[in-house]
């Protein structure tokens, strides 16, 4: 499986961050080795097994509900970059 | 009722297209906290005051799982008469968007809570099951305000993390009609078993409709598109047949329709496309390693189907072989649990046809005209029994329970100490009637021959003149019969 | 005159319990050492002139009830620390202050312990050898221009230099044991779910474990007991019975059998590497533990399987970063453009390798071929394990297939830097714990590590044969303070 520029392109485009040209070329390089490590998953049979895809041995824990939390505007918007004493500030959406 | 027929097609010229729908609803859980967080989740609270840190994505945060929440959406299940599945996983469904903190939401995707149920319809032309697909539980995402700051996109976390059901029918819609009656009869369900309200204007209930059409006849479903995000019954209907429309027009003109996700435009009554092909959207899904999967014990399931009240489609044959109602009345009144709730109080003591007369006409109109729920009736259910008793033993007749009717509105009192205040009795002694009868008789003596000698419809007219007389007290079968006797002399 | 900086935790607690020395003078030399020690860069942030008032406070009114009492601690910068800046060794997280507590370091405080600071490591704890941190590279005190390891290449790198008596780090492929192995000192990693993620900046969620680095075994033992603990705010937090693994510690391991994995000799291992663990297995042998050749066959696939797993789980958490709400901003000319230009300025060159891995690893049309079957891959390697503790109770492999290396050294080729992890990776895949002890020195004079791996849940069995063996190895550190003038 190789990776092109496009993919990379694509891939810049889901994951939300920019890549410039000279910045793509090398990635594409990386990326290309580390796929090639990767492959050697592809000398097993895998057909019938169950994937793992929790590793904790227990059940779910079931929260009861109860109202624990909340109302704690000033913590939650202190880190905010941009400021604002009620909302989250961001450029327009381009719709 | 006359059964008519379905007739909801598209024309042109001789052609004749269906419309095929299916409906995915996002229902709000009612819950006292967050699906995945414990902040509280009431509607209408000022900006980022019902957000923690889990709900904001702060590094380090995890979630942990209401199990209220889980039960609200397998009682749900159980109304639909659905599949409940002993495991089913979360999934993270990845996008980016400013409400969306986490850059991810916690959904389901392969395994959901509930697999296939049905809800029944009951249409003009007969009852119509629509198949449910699926009903999985994801976390709502915060409101982006995009009208405050000219420059600036403002975000409100409030509403991120609360619990939604989303409910996916099978495409077996096949008009605006039968989505109304669809959407009503899902939220009916959803009230009865207080696991969503249902408050379209609160956001409670959204839809995206999924909509395709095909010419009359055949088997292959067409290409279809998803209007996004409608919030309320009366734009879903004018979107399908907006985009009906427009899809039938493309096809006339031997052109193609794209996939695509479309918005509704409410003030132009049209449908517009929402994203282009290449930003269609991989959420790349894949079971949350935060979370374990989801495995319901029989014992845990089976608590919940203890509480399960009895639902619409139940109470309504119930309602029909108890009460002998019509399938059309019994509709009605089981389509709110309340309402029913009232009806059942009121006919305890009183004659179910006039309870049912009564409640589906002067107070429905009442509430309507008040826009109150049938919960904040300023007439209690006793009260009204009382005075459906009052004309049933003939102390009051019909009209004068009205004017009673009015005279409860403002105050709900006893009827019996409204028609002795105001001495509105009715009047039933034969021998006062006779006297009024006999007086009118007397005054009128033209209009007497007049009706001797053929006019029979004046007869209205000495009605008229003995409940004038008697101040509208006179009991009208009574009168009647006197003033017939008396007038055939 | 003791040398405080040079006293083990245990010490440390014991002299201070014994009223020999105050917290304060501990803080102080602590802190002093610390200060003349900038040129190791282990830390990102000091938090000194508070761990001085705190000690104040803790001499005038002391507990010695508590299990670390007055002790002070420099931890890991991906625990979320109260008022204190947390970073993850990132841009974008470098002027971001929590106004939470990781459960792991409040464990820590609740006990008595001291904050001293926040300590370096590999960009949100991607990396083998602390060379992708924002804050610049961290020294190995081993030797100038060494790389301390990584991720927890700071933690460390501060603990063999002395400028904290134990540490916490996070281990989610090696990041504890690899830079313990490098460094010549004893690093945990334990089982999953045994020590809460709640307030740690998540890296792969089902392979991330917090994790105590020490001086000595019986350091280990304490700081696991205080920081393991069920949380009910974190999901995969796991109730079980935890022992009070200080308490317990034996160094009799008579009759216990000790698996020795031959997927485990790779080919071209140095010699040094080779004879390292044979002398472990003597020492085992000599402490009356049976040894048993066992198989792992699934080996091999664990290290392309980390590197499906990781980055996937990695790119999804590492989505919150966009600015919006907390770190790091670059303004853009809409949303779309400022996420771009956020996320492209704010995360280094290996961060974006590795969500472009996961990204792409997770996109339609390539789930099943990479992801989905990583993770059936995962269940065959866990298997092995399961296989294998039928017949053992542990099992002892080297740590690492080398000594530190120079920095700069492997920098350029991202899979030479991953093959660093090749016998620490299999143990987080199947959520095992397992510890490195220092155990000898390579012909350059760099330490090397033994791994002791354990059944899930038994962290009292592999402290138990590190504690034995330990003592037999009888390891000491050459650390010259060279980085002080």
């Amino acid at each position: 499986m190789t990776i092109d520029l496009k993919t990379i392109k694509h891939i810049s485009k889901l994951s939300r961050i920019s890549v410039d040209n000279e910045k793509a070329k090398k990635l594409e390089g990386d990326l290309n080795s580390i796929f090639k490590f990767i492959e050697k998953l592809n000398e097993i049979k895998t057909d019938n097994i169950e994937p793992l895809t929790s590793i904790a041995e227990t059940t779910l824990r079931l929260r009861s509900d109860e109202i624990k939390s909340g109302n704690i505007r000033d913590k939650i918007l202190q880190n905010s970059p941009k400021e604002n004493k009620d909302y989250f500030v961001v450029p327009k959406v381009v719709e | 009722m006359k059964k008519d027929n379905f007739n909801y097609y598209i024309k042109r010229d001789s052609n004749k297209y269906e419309v095929i729908i299916g409906l995915e609803v996002h229902a709000q859980v009612l819950s006292n906290s967050k699906l995945f967080s414990s902040s509280p989740t009431k509607f209408g609270a000022e900006p980022n005051t019902q957000v923690n840190l889990v709900d904001a994505a702060f590094p380090g945060m995890l979630p942990v799982i209401n199990e209220f929440c889980i039960k609200q959406a397998i009682k749900t299940g159980i109304g639909l008469k659905a599949q409940i599945n002993r495991k089913s996983v979360f999934d993270r469904k990845n996008y980016f968007y400013a409400d969306l903190p986490q850059g991810y939401q916690i959904s389901q995707y392969k395994y959901p809570i509930v697999g296939e149920g049905k809800i029944i319809l009951d249409m003009p032309y007969g009852q119509k099951e629509i198949g449910i697909e699926r009903l999985h539980l994801e976390q709502d995402a915060g409101k982006s305000i995009h009208d405050i700051d000219p420059k600036h996109t403002l975000v409100d976390l409030n509403r991120s993390g609360v619990a939604l059901m989303e409910i996916v029918s099978k495409p077996d819609l096949r008009s605006p009609d039968e989505v109304n009656v669809y959407i009503k009869k899902l939220r009916s369900i959803m009230r009865y078993l207080g696991t969503c309200d249902g408050n379209m204007q609160e956001g409670s209930l959204r839809a995206d409709v999924n909509i395709s059409v095909r010419a009359e006849g055949s088997k292959e479903f067409g290409t279809r598109c998803e209007i996004k995000n409608v919030n309320s019954i009366k734009f879903m209907q004018l979107a399908i047949n907006y985009e009906a429309n427009r899809q039938v027009d493309l096809l006339e003109d031997g052109k193609k329709i794209d996939q695509e996700t479309r918005l509704y435009d409410t003030k132009k009554n049209q449908t517009r496309s929402m994203r282009s092909k290449e930003d269609a959207h991989d959420y790349r899904y894949f079971p949350d390693p935060d979370l374990l999967p989801l495995e319901l014990k029989e014992n845990f399931i089976e608590k919940i189907n203890l509480e399960i009240p009895e639902l619409p489609d139940e109470k309504k044959k119930r309602f029909i072989d108890k009460y002998n109602l019509s399938p059309y009345e019994a509709n009605i009144l089981v389509a709110d649990k309340e309402t029913s709730e009232y009806f059942e109080e009121v006919i305890k003591k009183s004659d179910i046809k006039l309870a049912t007369n009564w409640i589906t006409g002067e107070l429905f109109a009442l509430l309507n005209k008040k826009n109150l729920e049938i919960t904040q009736s300023p007439i209690s259910p006793q009260n009204l029994s009382k005075l459906i008793n009052l004309i049933q033993n003939g102390t009051i007749s019909g009209k004068i329970a009205k004017t009673v009717f009015e005279l409860m509105i403002d105050s709900d009192k006893d009827p019996k100490i409204i028609v002795e205040d105001k001495g509105l009795k009715q009047e039933s002694d034969p021998k006062e009637l006779e006297k009024i009868v006999l007086k009118i008789i007397a005054t009128n003596k033209d209009k007497v021959e007049q009706y001797k000698s053929g006019k029979e419809k004046l007869f209205g007219f000495f009605v008229g003149q003995v409940m004038k007389l008697s101040e509208g007290k006179a009991n009208p079968k009574l009168a009647n019969d006197i003033l017939k006797k008396k007038l055939s002399k | 005159m003791i040398e405080i900086t040079k006293l083990s935790l245990c010490e440390l607690i014991k002299n201070i319990k014994d009223k020999k020395i105050s917290s304060y003078e501990i803080t102080k030399a602590f802190v002093e050492r610390s200060e003349k020690s900038k040129l190791l860069n282990s830390y990102i942030t000091e938090d000194f002139k508070s761990a001085l008032n705190k000690a104040k406070k803790f001499d005038e009114k002391p507990n010695y009830n508590l299990k670390l009492p007055g002790i002070p601690i420099a931890i890991k910068d991906l625990f979320c620390t109260f008022g204190v800046r947390t970073t993850a060794g990132s841009k974008i997280l470098s002027n971001f202050i929590p106004s939470y507590e990781s459960t792991v370091s409040k464990n820590m405080w609740n006990e008595g312990a001291i904050l001293l600071g926040k300590l370096n490591c590999d960009e949100f704890a991607m990396g083998s050898s602390n060379e992708t941190s924002f804050f610049g590279n961290v020294q190995n005190p081993i030797s100038k221009n060494l790389v301390p390891g990584g991720s927890s290449g700071g933690s460390a790198s501060a603990l063999a230099a002395n400028l904290t008596p134990a540490t916490i780090g996070t281990d989610t492929g090696g990041s504890i044991r690899q830079p313990a192995s490098f460094t010549g000192t004893v690093g945990l990693k334990p089982t999953y779910g045994s020590c809460s993620r709640y307030g740690i900046v998540a890296f792969a969620s089902s392979l991330d474990q917090a994790g105590p680095m020490t001086k000595n075994v019986k350091d280990c033992a304490l700081l696991h007991e205080v920081i393991s603990s069920y949380d009910l705010k974190d999901s995969t937090s796991i109730d079980f019975k935890r022992k009070l693994y200080s308490k317990e510690l034996s160094k009799n391991i008579k009759g216990k059998k000790i698996g020795i994995p031959k997927e485990y000799r790779v080919e071209g291992m140095p010699n040094e590497i080779e004879d390292l663990w044979s002398k472990g297995i003597e020492y085992v042998k000599g402490c009356g533990a049976e040894i048993l050749e066992i198989s792992l066959p699934y080996t091999n696939y664990a290290l392309p399987t980390y590197y499906i797993v990781a980055p996937a789980e990695a790119s999804s958490n590492l989505a919150r970063y966009d600015g919006v709400k907390y770190g790091f901003r670059s303004e853009g000319k809409n949303l779309n453009d400022m996420y771009e230009k956020t996320r492209s300025e704010g995360f280094g060159n290996e961060v974006k390798r590795r969500i472009m891995i996961g990204t792409y690893v997770l996109s339609s049309g390539y789930y099943d071929a990479y992801y989905l079957k990583a993770q059936k891959i995962r269940r065959l390697i866990k298997n092995d394990f399961d296989q294998a503790y039928k017949k053992v109770d542990a099992i002892l492999t080297p740590s690492t297939p080398s000594s530190a290396f120079k920095i700069g050294e492997k920098t350029n080729d991202p899979v030479s830097m991953y093959l660093n992890d090749i016998f620490t990776v299999p143990v987080n895949l199947a959520g095992l714990p397992a510890i490195s002890i220092p155990a000898g020195l390579d012909k350059k004079g760099y330490p090397l590590g033994l791994q002791i791996i354990g059944k899930a849940f038994d962290e009292q069995s592999i402290l138990n044969i590190a504690y034995a063996i330990e003592d037999n190895i009888n390891f000491e550190n050459n650390i010259s303070d060279w980085w002080i003038k």
